[in-house]
């Protein structure tokens, strides 16, 4: 073993143990502490990955497995049995099933990240974010299984793609991690505190869900929501998850319209996207400076 | 070794923690409770102004009873909790070994979990790869290293899991009560381990309810009590503190109940030195005697009686009776006895001792009466000495 220990030290600077942070700064000391920790990080990921599957027969491959599964049945379902008006619905479902699976995957995830690490907070110090955050590792590396295979798909049935429409994938791709992310640092926060959170997420995503145009087009719901008011409308498509699932739709399905029936958002898609992901931007600073208030009791209250 | 330099590693400012004890976490009991304006919140401060500073290359003890707040300090110089008030300052890396283990993940080999432990600890891969076989060497567990670790025993569990964490490579090591795992010789082997962090200079402060250990590896020790400092200071005086309070607080909770059939009753107890004066503090060598009034409220025919000294841990240091003694104890009715043990020339080290009696009838099981860690009394010696027994040791160059 080295011998620098006692060598090095006096030429070390003597800092504060868990410095107070204010309110307005410390986001980034938080994140270049992460950085330190990026190799923690990225065998917490691998850990999640290889845990999920682990004993299995098909392993790892389950994870491009359980996506064309799931495609195989809503082509069934929903494709055959239902007939959707929407043409090739299962490409559609999917480009928008895509991005809320991540969002749904991140958030269920976190909620128990750090309630179920409790042994490790309790007794290793390392900075806390970085649970939450290897769920939202994971969930990208699955988030681009399921890419890979919808790619298939689509170049298999043998759709028109527009390679310049493939560039809305990544401008929804920020917003999508960004706003994930944040959601992700404040359950699993709050949860700690009280552990009504992960029930309540659960309820609360699948209401999500229904509230965000994936299962069905935007155009078809369209004129019910203006009837209803025009204030409806907006508060429908200030959803970012919808504004997100726009995204991916543009980029993956393409088909703007059929038969008159709006297929894809027809406004300022960009316009939206851009205010989506400044918001989420700081929708994320502002729930990790939450994180880092909170965290200074996880130890005792876990 | 240029160590000892002065040079401040740790400097703890002032801290106080208080603890909430919130006791119920669901949100139907908060909404319920919190609008009938009874949350059942209790508070209780864990660590008092504590304040000390710790300069590079020392070893620190921290000792006190369960609850006392040793860990409570020991988390929040190693960042796991933040302070109420005060705060802490360090220099360099700290590594601590809190729980073993604590990162384990059942599912994955020994070998993975080497390497995700090691960076929970703080480890890079490279450094990992550079200490992996000093790790599994450690371990002695070579042939398991590629099982996953549901199947390893807890012996196994352990060793792998301490073998990770003194391969970390920290200026300050925190270390919780984690030298009492394993067999004999890996205690040895992890005793061995942390006076070599010693000699390496680096700065450990640890927290151990084994007084030996304490005075075997510090330099200083601190005795905490309901979060309060009581002696900060020299392995010796921090213990034989302890040890004084330990020995007031036992008997008490002891004698609530006698213990016996009650024919016959011990109704005092003394300890005496050699001239027969009551005394409570000895050196090895003394003379020490043990008196005993025994009243009768029936006849016996006969009885036997015993005493008994054990050190603080409780291990029965010398017992005899009047049997083992060849002494046939005459019969009594009524009326009250007196006897005298006696103990020439104790050979004994430093602690504090206590003493239980009893009666009984010739070869029962059944006693007539007994008085549990009744009385104690104190032995110092002023040579550095560590075991149980105290020999008047001497050494010759030859």
């Amino acid at each position: 073993m080295s011998l620098h220990g006692a060598a090095a030290v006096q030429d070390l600077p003597m800092e504060r143990v868990n410095a107070p942070q204010g309110f307005w700064r410390g986001f980034g000391g938080t994140a270049g502490d992460i950085w330190q920790y990026r190799e923690l990080l990225v065998n917490l990921v691998r850990k999640e990955l290889k845990v999920k599957y682990k004993g299995s027969f098909l392993g790892f491959a389950w994870s491009l497995a359980r996506p064309m599964l799931m495609l195989l049945i809503y082509y069934i379902a929903i494709g055959k049995f239902l007939k959707s008006p929407v043409p090739d619905f299962v490409v559609y479902l999917f480009s928008g099933l895509v991005a809320w699976t991540f969002f749904a995957d991140v958030v269920n995830g976190a909620t128990s990240a750090i309630t179920g690490n409790a042994g490790l907070i309790k007794k290793v110090y390392f900075p806390r974010e970085i649970l939450p955050l290897s769920v939202v590792g994971a969930a990208l590396v699955q988030l681009v299984l399921m890419l890979v295979v919808l790619f298939a798909v689509v170049l298999l049935s043998g759709r028109h793609v527009a390679i310049l429409n493939l560039l809305w994938l990544p401008y929804a791709l920020v917003p999508l991690l960004l706003f994930s992310t944040a959601v992700a640092l404040l359950m699993s926060a709050a949860n700690v505190y009280l552990r009504d959170t992960q029930h309540l997420v659960e309820v609360g995503l699948l209401f999500w869900f229904y509230m965000t145009p994936i299962l069905y087009a935007y155009g078809t719901v369209q004129d019910k929501l203006h009837a209803a008011g025009g204030w409806v409308e907006q508060l429908f498509i200030a959803n970012p998850m919808a504004v997100i699932a726009f995204g991916f739709q543009d980029a993956i399905y393409q088909t703007g319209s059929v038969k008159g029936v709006q297929l894809l958002y027809g406004g300022n898609l960009a316009l939206r996207l851009g205010v989506v992901t400044a918001a989420s931007a700081a929708f994320l600073w502002f729930a990790q400076r939450i994180f880092g208030r909170a965290q200074g009791n996880f130890a005792q209250e876990l | 070794m240029a160590l000892g330099s002065g040079q401040t590693v740790i400097r703890v400012a002032d801290v106080s923690k208080r603890f909430r004890l919130d006791k119920d976490k669901s949100l139907k009991e908060r909404l319920v409770l919190r609008s009938a304006n009874r949350v059942p919140v209790e508070e209780f401060w864990a660590l008092r102004n504590v304040s000390f500073e710790l300069d590079a290359g020392a070893t620190l003890g921290l000792i006190g009873h369960n609850g006392s707040g040793k860990s409570t300090l020991l988390k929040t110089v190693g960042g796991i909790l933040t302070p109420t008030s005060g705060f802490v300052e360090k220099r360099g890396r700290i590594a601590a070994l809190l729980e073993l283990g604590a990162g384990f993940h059942p599912d994955l080999t020994g070998r993975e979990n080497v390497y995700l432990n090691a960076s929970i600890l703080g480890l890079t891969k490279a450094q990992t790869d550079h200490y992996f076989d000093a790790i599994v060497d450690f371990s002695g567990i070579e042939q398991f290293i590629d099982t996953q670790v549901k199947f390893y025993s807890s012996g196994m569990y352990v060793r792998l899991a301490f073998a990770v964490a003194v391969h970390v490579d920290p200026e300050i090591l925190l270390v919780d009560e984690v030298l009492s795992v394993g067999d004999e010789p890996f205690q040895r082997k992890c005793l061995e381990r942390i006076k070599s962090f010693q000699r390496e200079g680096r700065t450990i402060v640890f927290v151990t309810h084994s007084l030996d250990q304490t005075r075997e590896l510090c330099d200083r020790v601190i005795l905490l009590e309901h979060g309060n400092v009581i002696v900060d200071g020299l392995p010796t005086d921090a213990i034989r503190t302890y040890r004084q309070r330990y020995a007031v607080d036992e008997p008490e909770d002891e004698n609530a109940e006698p213990v016996g059939s009650g024919e016959l009753t011990i109704t005092g107890v003394r300890v005496l030195d050699g001239s027969g004066a009551g005394c409570s503090e000895f050196v090895p060598g003394d003379d020490i005697g043990i008196e005993l009034e025994v009243t009768a409220h029936a006849a016996v025919p006969a009885w036997v009686c015993g005493v008994e000294i054990r050190n603080q841990v409780d291990t029965l240091v010398f017992g005899t009776n009047s049997e083992l003694l060849g002494v046939t104890l005459p019969a009594f009715a009524d009326g009250i006895r007196r006897i005298r043990f006696t103990l020439p020339r104790i050979p004994m080290t430093e602690g504090v001792y206590a003493v239980t009696v009893a009666v009984h009838p010739p070869a029962a099981v059944q006693e007539f009466h007994r008085l549990d860690r009744t009385v104690a009394f104190t032995v110092r010696s002023s040579a550095d000495q560590t075991g149980v027994v105290y020999l008047n040791a001497g050494l010759q160059v030859l």
